[in-house]
């Protein structure tokens, strides 16, 4: 076919940031599923929940400490998070390594919290159903957030290489996208795990 | 990028014809060899494994439904033990579902939806490769467990407890569970990617009131696999944990609940069927318009049905649970809600019907096969209807009205429409036609042959045979009804054996298609049959719903991107107004070593929970290897 040019694109930038970009949707997209997967799980807990005359069912509640902890350092993450995400609008450097090397110390401080939470949940996964499930779906989170903050943690590498070209910025924003919806995620969760055993 | 270096690179305005697609060619193609070959991210190449791949499957699905079907052509027959039959079944019916009829889908969306919205290559190209070999990997997974007798034979459901360890303590449910770990690991990736192509890489222009309506199907589908499977994945890893690891989902002694594993798996297998069927719509949507020589009326009209189905979709997975003894109230509503599904479904058809009467029909192929779709489908809706009725599922439940029923909609709802399609998008994809006079020979054996095997069994089972029964007695009187059905099993498996022998047959010596055989409207008729490496030589400006109608002879187009390196277009969501000139990957190798990695781990994980600590790190380092920047010149901007 013949081509007639009616349009030059020529100017247009090689990279951008949030919704204009591909990645940015597809993170979005990663989410939505993974959404949709804690929900799922959250829908066999409280299924379980209404079927079971006792709940938590031969086990205490887990211990409040380890989650409240969490949930509290997560809520305070998202601080050096935007941070990081002004940062890396700004294609500031130093500030954006600055971040993410905060942003993984904070990552791998919650994994540590989380072998305690797993200790303090006073319940094992073979116990009954209570224990499956609340080990299920703590541990879903966990691979969710090991992935994140594996990820994190190579980002950051990645920024004190010669990769870290103005591109990689882009990259860094998606990375803090993506962590607020793993501090989202834990919200619903921690409220399940933790209060609806005491209710 | 400094501006010097800018202004040094070439773009496609300073080139011309054959030049440029010269160009183009070397920078976007495959390397040859067989390393080539394992490092493809060309959504064309993957395409058409993915859908040689399912069609292999379609072909050793098809093979053990002969192998039941001869079974049961008589009365107590001892052609298949009753254990080989369970795995048949349960083979028949997963291949069937999971590797075959949503990964055909999926996999001719990966070829045509780039090309139909104009761009170059598929969103995120190397997850696109990376999930053709999950894909793979778990289907060769299934088959070689079944070679070795580890066949599943619990159903292609897999219900609690007869899968639990108690009751079939083998590693067979394992097998089963793990294979659909690969699969919607692989399912789930072609849906973000087909959701980021349509969203951010459509040519300027295609608005989305002008997105080809098969892409819109696509793009629903996509939207209902994120949103379905993720809860299958939950159900197969609590129930591998149940036999692994002595969780305790399903074990109602320690407050487990067999009826848990329903919701689960049909929260994702109702939707499932519309993943299935929502595709074959798109196409005979695109089919429709070009042999009736209009386009599809009430566009708007199938859209919103697209739509309503999907979300509807959700709302109706209880009525495969009416015999589970559900409060009244519930099953009232599902039954309101699964009666509702026939609305959009119905809307579409009438638009359907109305195109054909205000066209101009041309009967090729691929509309017979589109109007073979039509009769087939209503049926299978009028005894969808049927059971969505509680009363009269309550009888025919579990019984071979229900095996009718399902084949009907399955058979006449997806895979007509999908050999219509194979008949349709041969030509753009070899570059070849498939013959005409076997293809007519091919649909009426196939639309004759599926009904002498589907419609008796409704009444089989409405006197009473039931379903997954490995034989039954003389004094049944199912002997006759059962003959026929089997004989025309025979007559559909031939006109896949024919289908078979046009393509090999076009293929060495089919008439050369040309551009745009059919005078189709779409934009993958805009470019070469096979398209190059670079789909199109500069991205399409678009104009108009139908923009190859408005106008065949000359394209309008955008220049300015390079010529230098994979690039392309983004545009924005509603509008697709130009953004950016995005990187596009170079091939690569780390998905095909992510996916043995994977692979190795979730293998593993069905005979040790310690697979997880050994099996994380390769993925680590397969993943960082994939996502690290190579230093060319791509991911260096
Ligand atoms: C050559 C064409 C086919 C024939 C002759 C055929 C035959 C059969 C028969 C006889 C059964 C019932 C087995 C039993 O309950 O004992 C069955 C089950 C099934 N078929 Fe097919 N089938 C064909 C194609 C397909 C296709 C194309 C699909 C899906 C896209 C499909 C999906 C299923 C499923 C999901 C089951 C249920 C398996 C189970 O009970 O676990 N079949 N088929
Ligand atoms: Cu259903």
């Amino acid at each position: 076919m013949r081509h007639t040019i009616v349009r030059n694109v020529a100017e247009l930038p090689t990279y951008g940031y949030g919704p204009r970009s591909g990645p940015w949707w597809g993170a979005m997209g990663f989410m939505a599923l993974e959404g949709m997967g804690f929900a799922i799980a959250i829908g066999a807990y409280l299924y379980l929940y209404a079927v079971n005359p006792s709940w938590p069912i031969g086990a205490a509640p887990p211990d409040l400490w380890p989650g409240t902890a969490e949930t509290v350092i997560y809520l305070l993450s998202i601080i050096p998070n935007q941070m990081t995400n002004r940062a890396a609008h700004r294609q500031d450097l130093a500030k954006v390594r600055t971040g993410l090397i905060v942003m993984s110390l904070i990552g791998i401080g919650l994994l540590v919290l989380r072998g305690f939470e797993f200790a303090h949940l006073n319940t094992r996964w073979d116990n009954s159903a209570y224990g499956s499930i609340v080990w299920l779906i703590l541990g879903l989170h966990t691979t969710h957030l090991a992935t994140d903050v594996g990820d994190t943690v190579v980002l950051t590498v990645l920024m004190f290489t010669r990769h870290a070209r103005p591109r990689r910025f882009s990259d860094v924003t998606d990375n803090v996208f993506y962590w607020n919806f793993v501090v989202l995620a834990w919200l619903p969760l921690y409220v399940l795990l933790d209060w609806v055993p005491r209710l | 990028m400094t501006v010097a270096a800018e202004e040094r690179e070439l773009r496609d305005d300073e080139l011309n014809g054959l030049e440029l697609s010269a160009r183009l060619r070397s920078i976007w193609q495959t390397p040859s060899g067989l390393l080539g070959a394992l490092t493809s991210v060309d959504h064309k190449v993957v395409g058409r494994r993915y859908i040689v791949t399912a069609f292999a499957f379609l072909l050793l699905g098809g093979l053990l439904a002969i192998l039941m079907r001869i079974q049961l052509a008589g009365p107590e027959k001892t052609f298949l033990s009753a254990d080989k039959y369970n795995q048949i079944f349960t083979m028949h019916g997963s291949t069937m579902m999971f590797l075959f009829a949503v990964p055909v889908m999926e996999a001719f969306a990966v070829y045509l939806v780039p090309l139909m919205v104009g761009t170059r290559n598929i969103a995120f190209p190397r997850l696109n490769a990376f999930s053709y070999w999950m894909f793979l990997f778990g289907g060769c997974f299934l088959w070689i467990s079944f070679a070795l007798n580890v066949g599943p034979d619990v159903g292609w459901f897999a219900y609690v407890p007869l899968s639990s360890l108690q009751y079939t303590p083998t590693k067979r449910p394992d097998v089963w569970a793990q294979m659909i770990t690969f699969t919607e690991v692989a399912a789930l990736a072609v849906a973000v990617e087909i959701v980021v192509t349509v969203f951010k890489l459509r040519a300027p222009g295609m608005t989305l009131d002008r997105i080809p309506l098969f892409v819109w199907a696509m793009l629903v589908t996509s939207f209902l696999v994120m949103f379905a499977m993720p809860s299958i994945m939950v159900a197969s890893t609590s129930l591998i944990l149940d036999r692994l690891v002595n969780t305790r989902f399903y074990d109602s002694s320690s407050g487990g609940h067999p009826l848990l594993w329903q919701h689960l798996f049909w929260f994702f297998g109702h939707p499932e069927v519309y993943i299935i069927f929502i595709p074959g719509t798109g196409m005979v949507s695109a089919i429709l318009a070009t042999f009736a020589r209009r386009p599809v009326i009430g566009y708007p009209v199938v859209i919103l049905s697209l739509i309503a189905t999907g979300f509807l979709s959700f709302g109706l997975w209880v009525h495969h649970m009416f015999v589970t003894g559900l409060p009244q109230l519930g099953a009232g509503l599902f039954t309101a809600s699964s009666m509702l599904i026939a609305v959009p479904s119905g809307l579409q058809i009438f638009c359907w019907l109305a195109t054909l009467w205000d066209g101009r029909p041309v009967y090729r192929t691929p509309l017979l096969f589109v109007i073979g779709f039509i009769v087939i489908f209503v049926l299978g809706g009028l005894s969808g209807v049927m059971v969505a009725s509680v009363p009269i599922d309550t009888q025919v439940h579990d019984t071979y009205f229900v095996v009718a029923h399902f084949h009907y909609v399955l058979i006449g709802g997806a895979v007509f429409p999908l050999i219509g399609a194979v008949y349709y998008w041969f030509p753009k994809i070899t570059g070849r036609m498939l013959s005409e006079r076997l293809g007519r020979w091919n649909f009426w054996l196939a639309f004759v042959g599926f009904n002498v095997a589907f419609f008796p069994m409704h009444i089989l089972g409405l006197i009473g045979m039931p379903r997954r029964v490995y034989t039954y007695t003389a004094d049944m009187d199912w002997a006759h009804l059962n003959l026929l059905s089997s004989g025309g099993a025979v007559i559909f498996a031939l006109s896949f054996v024919l289908l078979l022998v046009n393509v090999i047959m076009s293929l060495r010596s089919g008439t050369l298609a040309g551009d745009n055989p059919w005078n189709a409207s779409t934009l993958e008729w805009a470019t070469s049959s096979p398209p190059p490496p670079q789909n199109f030589d500069r991205i399409p400006v678009v104009k108009h719903r139908d923009p190859l109608w408005l106008d065949n002879a000359s394209l309008p187009v955008v220049a300015g991107l390079s010529v230098e390196r994979r690039e392309m277009l983004v545009t924005s969501l509603a509008e697709a107004e130009p953004q950016i000139r995005e990187a596009s990957p170079e091939p690569s190798i780390w998905p095909l070593l992510t996916a043995i990695a994977t692979s190795v781990f979730f293998i593993g994980s069905i005979f040790t929970p310690w697979a997880v600590l050994w099996g994380t790190p390769p993925m680590a380092v397969t993943l960082i290897g994939w996502f690290w920047p190579s230093g060319s010149k791509e991911d260096e901007e």
